[in-house]
Order: structure tokens, then C-alpha cells, then sequence
């Protein structure tokens, strides 16, 4: 099993990220689920979703410590980078979060969201390039079934944003290449 | 049908249509609000009726008339909703009328908190209301396992012509999961029956009632209530077993918080410590005997622990399981907090060091 938290402001779309990751891992033959926080959240607050990955049931969709944590801002590294597991992954939104991540033990990409949201053509896809960063850094499914899940999501009148939001996708996964372990 | 991603409170929404639920009653509160949501949009593309009232008094009210008038039909409420609904289910369970509550229950008490909690067994099992009845409650640990037990809740309701309750929390409400639903139609409508009133031109007039002044009569209506629900404590027990089959310690623990129990166990075992989980699914009536007949096999010395999302409300139901034959322990966190894997296990390894 595999699981991530991703984390971020309300309305930076890391729920949305983190279902579309659902859904692309469900159609891809997996188990999955998808927990957000629910609590009494306020414009400017934070939201985050634990998404868990497995070819087995999954037991508890609460999560101790995530493979992997996609920061969005800064109160969501400070906050939940000291629970990512040993040898993680930590994607860090460098558009918002100046400092380094501190954790020496795990594969850490740092990218900056805004500039290859707007090179993509859409400064609010700013969650895909996150997601992007994610699928590259980890392989933890094809960048063809996470495209898909793109473009389900978008269908029924939103097709317009699926273009913008793939190629924000393609370039969150370009940009954390070669970080492999 | 495939699998669909959907959260579990509109998956819920969607098993009441397919289990041929036609009428709901309710009104909004955290964390179950997707529920009415999804229904307000559902009901009408089945030619139902949702109707939002005024408060929860008036729509278990509303829910008391409809099953009366033998209509399928449901509400959904979280904790303090409940509360207000006890009143009703007590009417509803004397007039032996089929219908379904959910309670996405939420940390209590008073007004508590919109996040996860347990601690509305006592409530689900002992009553709620006023008098000798009883609700069958069941207990979902997942989105698929929550579509499940709604369909089976609408079926035990007629079988039963009792109130049956889904009782499930705020994190199984709000999480989404894949499900599939059975069949791809629509349940049976309610059966042709003796009791509902649909007019009586041509037949006997039926009454629905549970004002009985002569005491004699009232104490005869009342064991031929308790019948049925011994006949339930025969025939609707339901329970899993995970882990070892005669483990040094054994779980207990029920919906959200027994997965969470899996996780840890599935730790343990891997650094060769022997932990099973027993989790009633029916928390009423409650598998006293299969409990009973997990610890009676248990290896000498070994423990029973019991984990909730409350300060302990299910554990005098495992020690009446136990007869006080052995200590039950207890581990519990409440008021929105939910113990993780790691903390039910660190509580693990330090009974069993």
C-alpha cells in the first residue's frame, strides 16, 4: 500500500487533486480511498485529503505517517512534514514556501506551481502541477491513467479546462524527473 | 455494474433508492448534510417525494405517517438530530412501522463537534426513546460495506416492521471509496400488508396506535414486541473476524474505529505478535455467543481490548459477553479525535510486553 497527504489552502484544489489520483488508481485496477478533513474549515484555512493505494483492502484510510506529503503552502510542510514516513516523498510548492524542506531522509521536489500553471495555460491548475510532480517523482501510476482521470473529471461541461490542466500534469511530471531514488 | 468513486454519504443515498425508498424526511446537519443533498436530486427522478422539514421532531414525525401509510421511507440525522428524533422512534418502533434512520454520528455531547465520533452506541442500543423497544442497528466500516447494510436495513425493516438504524460516522460519511451496488434495478415495493393504512373503502378500517391504558393488554403487547426482538437476536447477528484466530490479544472494536484496528494488527503480525480483531457488525442485537466463543478459545493470559471513538460505550456489552470471566481492557479517544494505527498499537505492545 502507498499513501499521500496532500495538503494545502481551502480552494487550492488538493482534494480535487487527490480524487482525481482516486479515481485514475481505482480505474487502474487498485483499491483505494480518499479521506479529507472536514473540520469547521474557513476561507484561508487549510484542507487536505489522505489518499491510500493498494492492490490489497485497505485497512484504515487514516494514515500515521503518509509515504508521501504534497505541501501546497507553508503551514502544510511545517505542519505534516515531520509525519511523512522514513525515505518519503515530499513535493513542496516553491511558488509559496520559501524555505527548504528539513527532512534529509526523503526524495524532496521543490516546484514552482505558478510559472508552469500559467506555461500551461491556466494559473489555477497550480494542483496538477503538484499532482504532476508526485506521479513523476514516485512512478506510482502510469502519467496515461492520471490523464484520463483529467479528463473524466473535467467532462460535462467543463471540457475546456481539460487541455490546461493535463498539460499542467505533464509539466509537474517533467519537472521532477530524474528524482527518482 | 462497475465501480464508481463516490463518497459515503451519497453513496448511502444511492442504496436507498436502489432498496426502493420512495419518501425521504429530514433536515441538515454535519457531517451528513450529502445525504439529503443527494436524495433532494435522486428522489424525484424515481417519481419519490423529499421533503426538508421544519426540524428533526417533525421529520421523524413526517417518516412515523408515511411508513404508517406503507411507503418505503427513511431519514438521516447526525447525533444531536438523533436526540431530537427519539420521541418518534419510540412511536414508530410501538406502531410496528418499517422505516430506516442513519446516524452519521459526530462528537457529542450537546452540541460536541462536526468530526468522528462513536459515542452514540448507548443511544443506538439501549433505546433512545421512552419504553421497551428496540432498534436493529448495523454497523458499516466502508463506503461498500455502508451500501450493503442500508439495502439490508430497508429488507430487516419489513421483515421486522420495526425502525431499523444505520449507525456509521462523520469519516465514513465524508470519505470516498469505490462501490459497486447491487443488481442494476430498483427493490421490490412493499409487500400487500394487513397494517397500512391506504384507505379503507372495502375493507376493515386498520389503526395505527400504541396507546394501550389496560395495563394486561399493554404488558401483552409488549412481550409480543419483545418476541421479535429475540427472534432478531436469533436470525440478524452478524460479525467479522480478522487476524489470528487465537491471538495473545484480541481486539474489539466496531465500524470506523475496527479498520483503523486492522492497520495496527496487520503491524503487529509483522513483528510476530499474535492480535485479532472481533468486530460486531449488528450492534444490535450484539454477538454476545460468537464473542463469548472467541475469548473461551483464547491461549492462557491472553487479553481482550476494546477500542472506540468514545470514552467507552460498547465495552459493557464485551464484559457482558464476558460474564466476568476476565478483565476487558479498554482504549478510547473521543470529542473528534480518533486514535490512529500507531497509538492502538503502541497501547498493543504495551499490554502485551
Amino acid at each position: 500500500m502507498t499513501s499521500v497527504l496532500m495538503a494545502g489552502f481551502g480552494g487550492q484544489g488538493m482534494l480535487l487533486a487527490g480524487k482525481v489520483l482516486a479515481q485514475a488508481a481505482m480505474r487502474h485496477g487498485l483499491q483505494v480511498s480518499w479521506l479529507p478533513s472536514y473540520g469547521p474549515e474557513m476561507r484561508g484555512g487549510t484542507a487536505n485529503v489522505i489518499v491510500c493505494l493498494s492492490p490489497e483492502p485497505i485497512a484504515s484510510p487514516l494514515v500515521s505517517r503518509p509515504d508521501a506529503l504534497l505541501a501546497m503552502n507553508l503551514p502544510s510542510l511545517d505542519r505534516f512534514e515531520p509525519r511523512v514516513a522514513p525515505k518519503g516523498t515530499i513535493v513542496v510548492n516553491a511558488t509559496l514556501i520559501a524555505r527548504e524542506a528539513e527532512r534529509a531522509d526523503c526524495r524532496v521536489v521543490r516546484v514552482d506551481t505558478r510559472a508552469l500553471a500559467q506555461a500551461a495555460g491556466s494559473e489555477r491548475a497550480a494542483n496538477f502541477v503538484m499532482l504532476g510532480a508526485y506521479v513523476g517523482a514516485t512512478g506510482v501510476l502510469p502519467a496515461e491513467a492520471l490523464e484520463e482521470a483529467i479528463a473524466e473529471e473535467f467532462r460535462d461541461g467543463k471540457e475546456k479546462h481539460i487541455e490546461s490542466n493535463v498539460a499542467a500534469f505533464r509539466a509537474g511530471l517533467e519537472e521532477a524527473k530524474g528524482v527518482h531514488a | 455494474m462497475s465501480k464508481v468513486l463516490m463518497k459515503g454519504n451519497e453513496a448511502l443515498g444511492e442504496a436507498a433508492i436502489r432498496a426502493g425508498c420512495v419518501h425521504f424526511f429530514g433536515y441538515p446537519i454535519t457531517p451528513q448534510t450529502e445525504i439529503p443533498e443527494y436524495l433532494c436530486k435522486r428522489l424525484p427522478e424515481v417519481k419519490g417525494v423529499f421533503l426538508q422539514a421544519e426540524s428533526e421532531v417533525a421529520a421523524i414525525h413526517m417518516v412515523y405517517g408515511a411508513a404508517g401509510a406503507g411507503i418505503r421511507c427513511m431519514t438521516s440525522s447526525s447525533s444531536p438530530g438523533i436526540s431530537l428524533m427519539a420521541e418518534g422512534m419510540s412511536y414508530i418502533a410501538a406502531c410496528e412501522l418499517p422505516c430506516v434512520v442513519i446516524n452519521m454520528m459526530r462528537a457529542g455531547p450537546g452540541l460536541g463537534g462536526i468530526l468522528p465520533a462513536q459515542s452514540d452506541y448507548f443511544q443506538a442500543t439501549r433505546g433512545h426513546g421512552h419504553g421497551d423497544y428496540q432498534c436493529i442497528v448495523l454497523a458499516p466500516s466502508s463506503v461498500q460495506e455502508a451500501v450493503d447494510l442500508m439495502m439490508l436495513a430497508f429488507e430487516l425493516a419489513d421483515k421486522y416492521r420495526n425502525p431499523v438504524m444505520v449507525c456509521a460516522d462523520g469519516m465514513i460519511g465524508q470519505m470516498m471509496e469505490p462501490v459497486e451496488f447491487p443488481g442494476d434495478g430498483r427493490g421490490p415495493p412493499m409487500a400487500e400488508n394487513d397494517w397500512a393504512l391506504t384507505g379503507c373503502e372495502g375493507r376493515p378500517r386498520r389503526i395505527v396506535n400504541s396507546l394501550y391504558l389496560n395495563p394486561e393488554e399493554n404488558f401483552a403487547y409488549n412481550v409480543r414486541l419483545k418476541e421479535k426482538y429475540d427472534r432478531a437476536a436469533r436470525e440478524e447477528v452478524r460479525f467479522e473476524r480478522y487476524g489470528d484466530e487465537r491471538p495473545d490479544l484480541l481486539l474489539v472494536a466496531f465500524g470506523t474505529m475496527a479498520r483503523i484496528c486492522k492497520s495496527a494488527i496487520d503491524d503487529l503480525r509483522r513483528e510476530g505478535l499474535k492480535v485479532g480483531l472481533f468486530r460486531p457488525i449488528t450492534l444490535n442485537p450484539w454477538p454476545f455467543a460468537p464473542c463469548r466463543a472467541a475469548m473461551d478459545a483464547l491461549p492462557e493470559g491472553a487479553k481482550v481490548l476494546d477500542v472506540e471513538m468514545s470514552m467507552g460505550q460498547m465495552i459493557y456489552d464485551v464484559k457482558l459477553a464476558a460474564e466476568g470471566t476476565r478483565k476487558i481492557e479498554f482504549y478510547g479517544l473521543a470529542g473528534g479525535l480518533v486514535p490512529s494505527p500507531d497509538q492502538v498499537a503502541e497501547r498493543i505492545r504495551a499490554l502485551l510486553a
